[in-house]
């Protein structure tokens, strides 16, 4: 009985020991834990928008794994947290009231679509999260939670309308406004109205046409373009989102619609997009952007190695194929802002790392020195224009001098001209006429 | 050394000549004029080689001058160098030598001495050009091309002319007109003449201009009629003679008249083609669903398997037979409708068997078994979309009337549809197969009493029903995206023709799946393409209210049950 009893207390006593143990690894896995630095990352992983946006979440963590390779922020490792909100428009405001509330991260790089923008905006708001936004817009819009890393429409969608109106861009007299039924074609078309108009194009020599999402037949509206074209020279601006870019430059290659007649600009084609096209047909047509990957500079060029070893090392899908592109640069530039925000700020604190953004400047592989404006939360970006080639790339054909400052409010637009976005002292306002303070 | 002949050096060295006549021998007189003739060949031969020269040279802008001049000197020797430049195969070598790379860019000809460079010792850099020298290039190209043997080429490049055209080419067009003899060039080459002249200040000219647009012009020549009845702020006419704004109201009426009706064909060629690609992503869904009463929510990734299996039949080819890649899309078609059949049977076997006679838990079911199979497939293939090349066959397209072009990959997917067609109801109606598929669809428990396997029918119908969607899958590559995705495009509209049709009867697919198309096609024009849409939607659904059956209704005995 006294055996058992003794060999019972022992065995009770290593329990109690086992158990401690326990506690003090789970304890010290804890620490380690708040050790890190959480970063949402919220791109579709799947749906309509996969295709854009997978490339988007590769370089977000590509990134971080930089940053984390030379020591980490503040002494401590950063921690990418991804969810995935399938193209749903309502589920990115789940997911992102999910990473601030329940992960807690300190900021969220993420979103494609201008609705899934404007859907998870509340959100970061009520909750003051801090969100990095990477890819080109309509404007018309400043949020405090916000720091847009794509363009403006001065930054692209001006700049493109001027070179196809210039002599070397064929001198454009008519216009094809072509877009995908959402917000961000219809918001850049009614700048692209009132600029126009401002140039003296009548009424009559624009034609504006929307499809639906994921719409997949182009055969009226080609024919209609080139019914429109006759006797003019017309351009085609094309704000068409995601995959029907693919059958509608099909289309144009198959009725013969060629870039020395009506030259194609699109906003949303870029690298990515054209990988699953043959562009033999397109050669000639036009994209403007921020970035191209065919940009000859020593930055560019060691962000491309980077990429490819980054995407050799984890077996990315699709492999010596990937490509860099403008919303990939913009992504990467984001988060190097925001890490050296944070290093200045000594802290992840929203509040004291949103003061510390404005007015940084990166090293971009555009080859120019980027600022984020403190006043709009805009980056100053270069303007790039290139024509498509047969190898899938770009060649830039136009570029401007060195960035512009984005304009977050079209002056374009009656409504909206006299309206300023300023968030320094003493405006403190996206979208005033007049100072707060 | 190129010879070149001009009117007016001829006519100089005769002059010349002449002078001389009186004072030299005729042995001397010959030596003289040849030298001379000779001498103007050196110069415009030099100038022609530096303009070649000049086509490889680093400014945009020289390349452009070099180009017009080019057209301009009429020499056709340019128009290799002019037409690799176009397609960016022609190169500058270290030396300064311009060459024109072939096709797999492994061989240099140089375009003066026309040496045959060997590629590998060679470190070429390519001109770049953008679209303003294609313009360029393209006028160019075309005015060389207009003395070309081939009636053809002629035909293209007067249109070309047509496009872009100018008061430069005036000299060359009327000379061109005084020896063309093929009837549609001559018409194009009028039609451009009648495009510079009608701007010009001669009467006569103009209103012959007018009558011969009238007479071939097509709507592209609206523009150029509406400028003669502009009228100023205070509404007077800018024309003051009344004969030719007359003319050129007519000219603008008969072209209205004869456009309204080349759109009328159009837009049912537009129509019969997305009618067919409906018909071809709905066919095997008509099989599955209408026939066997499955609702396969499924089909779809069907389809995106056929379009699958097409990519790695490609891929395949590039691999392994990279000079028979032309004709892969023939070794496509009976693989991706096995690749869908054998996925099609499978599902049959593990899961949808198990749920025949329960509609509810079929859809869920193949609701989740189409999100499996997409998944596999992004994570076998990526999330990206994939390129699937349209074989040369099916690129380009032929120019029906004036500006209505229809693509080739549009007419073949109707002729293949047709094919589609006539094949399952050759299946259906004259195979025994067919006779069993139709009376396992008409009353199972009897033909099950008949001794027919009704089991394997299923299983056969079923893999037969998901083989077309295969094909359609095979199809829809050529013309649009290939990803994952690919199937929820189409599942709707697949489902919404075969409802409208009429379940049961392949012959209500077609009607449904053409009438569709056509009205979407003669709406969009008037609606656009986002309302045209609804108003389909609304007109199906008010059919379906009329007729719930669908178009063709099934007749037979146990279609109440």
């Amino acid at each position: 009985m006294n055996y058992l009893e003794s060999k019972q207390r022992v065995s009770f006593f290593s329990l109690k020991f086992f158990i401690l143990a326990i506690v003090f690894f789970v304890a010290s896995g804890i620490a380690q834990a708040a050790d890190t630095i959480k970063v949402g990352v919220l791109h579709s992983l799947s749906g309509t928008m996969a295709i854009s946006e997978t490339s988007l979440k590769d370089v977000a963590l590509m990134a971080i794994e930089e940053i984390n390779a030379n020591g980490g922020l503040l002494g401590k490792q950063l921690e990418p947290v991804v969810v995935d909100p399938a193209s749903d428009w309502p589920l990115f405001a789940e997911k992102a009231r999910e990473l601030i509330q329940k992960q807690k991260v300190a900021v969220t790089f993420g979103c494609w679509t201008s609705v899934s923008r404007k859907s998870v905006l509340p959100v970061f708001e009520e909750l003051n999260g801090l969100l990095f936004y990477p890819v080109q817009y309509e404007g018309e819009e400043s949020s405090y939670n916000v720091f847009y890393t794509g363009a403006a429409p001065n930054q692209q969608a001006i700049p493109a309308v001027e070179y196809l109106m210039s002599e070397d861009g064929g001198g454009a007299k008519r216009w094809v406004l072509l877009g995908t039924d959402y917000v961000y074609p219809r918001t850049t078309n009614k700048i692209l109205n009132y600029f126009l108009k401002s140039k003296g194009v009548a009424k009559k020599d624009i034609m504006e046409t929307y499809t639906p999402f994921g719409h997949s037949d182009y055969q009226t509206i080609v024919a209609d373009i080139k019914k429109f074209a006759a006797g003019k020279p017309t351009a085609v601006v094309s704000t068409i989102n995601g995959d029907s870019n693919v059958p509608f430059y099909k289309e144009l290659g198959n009725q013969g619609l060629k870039a020395e007649d009506i030259p194609v600009v699109a906003f949303s084609v870029g690298e990515e997009e054209l990988r699953g096209i043959d562009t033999k047909p397109l050669v000639g047509h036009l994209a403007a952007w921020n970035y191209f990957m065919s940009v000859k500079t020593p930055e560019n060029k060691a962000f491309i190695k980077k990429w490819n070893a980054y995407v050799k090392k984890n077996k990315l899908p699709g492999g010596s194929k990937r490509v860099t592109n403008d919303p990939m640069e913009a992504t990467y530039i984001g988060i190097k802002m925001w890490a050296q925000a944070v290093e200045q700020a000594g802290t992840t604190n929203i509040d004291a790392v949103r003061q510390a953004i404005g007015g940084q400047t990166v090293q971009s592989p555009s080859g120019f020195e980027i600022t984020m404006d403190a006043k709009n939360h805009h980056l100053h970006k270069p303007v790039v224009i290139g024509e498509i080639q047969e190898d899938g790339q770009f060649e830039v054909v136009w570029k401007t001098d060195g960035p512009i400052r984005a304009q977050a409010w079209s002056p374009f637009i009656p409504e909206s001209s006299k309206k300023v976005a300023d968030w320094t002292y003493p405006w403190v306002c996206g979208n005033c006429t007049k100072a707060k303070f | 050394m190129v010879n070149q002949f001009s009117p007016i050096k001829y006519f100089c060295s005769i002059s010349f000549s002449r002078t001389l006549k009186f004072l030299i021998r005729p042995i001397g007189l010959i030596f003289v004029v040849a030298f001379f003739i000779s001498s103007i060949s050196i110069s415009e031969a030099n100038e022609f080689e530096s303009l070649l020269n000049d086509l490889g040279n680093k400014s945009r802008s020289k390349i452009k001058i070099a180009v017009q001049k080019l057209g301009e000197l009429g020499n056709p020797a340019a128009l290799p160098a002019l037409n690799a430049l176009k397609s960016k195969r022609l190169a500058v070598t270290g030396k300064g030598n311009i060459v024109i790379l072939n096709e797999s860019e492994n061989q240099a000809v140089d375009v003066l001495t026309g040496e045959k460079l060997n590629i590998e010792s060679l470190i070429f850099k390519k001109p770049r050009i953008n679209n303003t020298v294609r313009r360029y290039l393209a006028t160019a190209i075309a005015k060389l091309k207009l003395n070309s043997k081939e009636s053809t080429v002629r035909l293209e490049a007067a249109k070309e002319l047509l496009k872009r055209s100018s008061s430069s080419v005036l000299d060359l067009v009327e000379a061109s007109l005084k020896i063309e003899k093929n009837n549609d060039v001559r018409e194009a080459l009028l039609l451009v003449l009648a495009k510079i002249n009608i701007e010009g200040k001669d009467r006569n000219k103009r209103i012959e201009s007018i009558n011969t647009i009238k007479k071939f012009g097509s709507k592209d020549f609206y523009t150029v009629l509406e400028r003669v009845l502009q009228k100023n702020d205070k509404g007077e006419f800018l024309e003051e003679d009344s004969e030719i704004r007359d003319s050129a109201a007519k000219a603008i009426k008969s072209i209205k008249q004869r456009q309204i009706f080349i759109d009328q064909i159009a837009n049912l060629f537009y129509g019969l083609s997305l009618g067919s690609v409906l018909l071809l992503a709905a066919l095997g869904l008509a099989i599955t669903f209408g026939l066997m009463g499955v609702i396969n929510m499924a089909h779809g990734e069907m389809l995106m398997i056929g379009a699958y299996a097409t990519f790695v039949v490609q891929n395949l080819f590039v691999e392994y037979l990279p000079s028979y890649f032309d004709w892969y899309l023939i070794v496509a078609i009976p693989v991706s409708f096995l690749a869908s059949a054998i996925v099609g049977i499978i599902l049959e076997r593990s899961v949808i068997r198990h749920l025949y006679g329960r509609p509810l838990e079929t859809l869920l079911a193949t609701w989740g078994i189409s999100l499996v199979l997409i998944q596999t497939v992004r994570l076998t293939f990526g999330a990206q979309n994939v390129e699937v090349a349209n074989p040369f066959y099916l690129s380009g397209g032929v120019e029906v009337f004036n500006g209505v072009v229809f693509p080739y990959s549009r007419i073949m997917i109707i002729v293949f549809v047709v094919f589609v067609v006539t094949a399952i109801w050759a299946l259906l109606q004259k195979t025994s197969l067919g006779l069993q598929v139709r009376s396992v669809t008409q009353n199972r428990e009897m033909a099950s009493c008949m001794g027919i396997s009704t089991r394997k029918v299923d299983m056969w119908t079923f893999g037969l029903g998901s083989g077309v969607g295969g094909l359609g899958g095979l199809a829809l590559s050529q013309i649009g995206n290939v990803g994952p995705e690919l199937g929820r495009m189409y599942i709707v509209d697949s489902f919404m023709v075969v409802v409208l049709g009429g379940v049961g009867k392949i012959a209500g697919t077609v009607a449904g799946a053409l009438g569709i198309g056509i009205v979407n096609k003669f709406l969009e024009p008037i609606s656009g393409a986002v309302l045209g849409k609804i108003i389909v939607l609304i007109l199906i659904i008010a059919l379906i209210q009329k007729r719930p059956q669908g178009l063709f209704a099934l007749k037979g005995r146990s279609v109440d049950n």
